[in-house]
């Protein structure tokens, strides 16, 4: 699995952002340590929503490459994020479920948590553009 | 209204200095305010290799252009909301139509549609030089809650009594 998630750990922004992931068996989890640069607004203090997007994007790509040999990096069509708590300065958590992977597109759904597993602190569905090894 | 509108500019205008530079992610990721005016907002991602998704192809990662777009669709609902109340984000939609060109600044120009009350829905776009041609699109809603409302009202404070926000950010 480590080796599957090497192209995804080898991005750059991805080592910008610090994103580890933990793998239990099928279960693989992105964590996204808290460091300063993550707060959006200082007044609350929350995270930035963009950077909880984008670390559940991170997510989206290392399930499907743990999922599926794959010959490139998963390629965002569409993503939808809801806010559902303010993300406090901590560090966060995220899970990817594969919905449905068709030979080019998979739809995928992340939740992020921080405390709790059952208050997620926003979730993201999207469709992916993937390229499966030994396929054109 | 026209008075009204002008001194929301002249108070989006005092307000500048923090829309962007006082979060800190947008500072890491060095993002830069290009204009605020009531109901727009527009912001710029400088090109930098650290931010470079997939090393083959020296593209910028789609989660560069999820924050500046979030960035500046929030500053668009603010600034649709009159500049009073901070925002929060209900929910971002974002479409990539097109990898942005290696080497070139990502701009994301956000649009109010609607604010009322509680309530703004703007829309977006990022582009890499020509608007006509954008490499994402992005909807989303945000609204006036409490948490954000008392976060303002600090700001405000923080604001007028001449100290700097980010330095009440944990360990920064």
């Amino acid at each position: 699995m480590t080796d599957a998630l090497k192209p995804l750990l080898s991005s750059p922004y991805v080592k910008t952002m610090g994103v580890r992931f933990d793998d239990h068996g099928d279960e693989l989890t992105a964590i996204l340590p808290y460091t300063g640069d993550l707060v959006g607004n200082p007044l609350i203090p929350a995270l930035h929503g963009g950077a909880i997007g984008a670390f559940m994007e991170i997510t989206a790509s290392a399930a499907l490459l743990a999922g599926t040999p794959l010959a490139a990096l998963p390629k965002p069509i569409d993503v939808s994020v809801d806010y559902l708590r303010p993300a406090r300065p901590q560090d966060v958590y995220a899970r990817g479920i594969i919905t449905r992977q068709g030979a080019r597109v998979a739809n995928v759904r992340v939740e992020a948590w921080q405390d709790r597993r059952g208050a997620p602190v926003a979730a993201l569905h999207g469709h992916f553009l993937i390229k499966p090894e030994g396929e054109g | 209204m026209a008075g009204m509108a002008d001194d929301l500019q002249s108070l989006l205008d005092s307000l500048a200095p923090l829309l962007v530079d006082g979060s800190p992610h947008a500072v890491a990721m060095g993002f830069r305010l290009e204009s605020v005016t009531p109901g727009q907002a527009v912001m710029r991602a400088p090109y930098r290799d650290d931010l470079i998704g997939d090393p083959e192809t020296r593209v910028l990662h789609g989660g560069v252009v999820t924050a500046l777009l979030d960035h500046a669709c929030g500053l668009a609902a603010f600034a649709g909301l009159g500049g009073k109340d901070a925002t929060a984000t209900l929910d971002l939609r974002l479409d990539y139509m097109r990898p942005a060109e290696p080497g070139r600044d990502v701009v994301a120009e956000a649009r109010c549609i609607r604010a009322s009350g509680l309530f703004a829905f703007v829309n977006a776009i990022a582009h890499d030089g020509d608007p006509s041609d954008p490499v994402a699109t992005a909807a989303a809603a945000f609204m006036v809650s409490r948490v954000s409302q008392e976060a303002a009202k600090r700001a405000r404070k923080a604001f007028s009594e001449g100290t700097s926000p980010i330095s009440q950010v944990p360990n920064a």
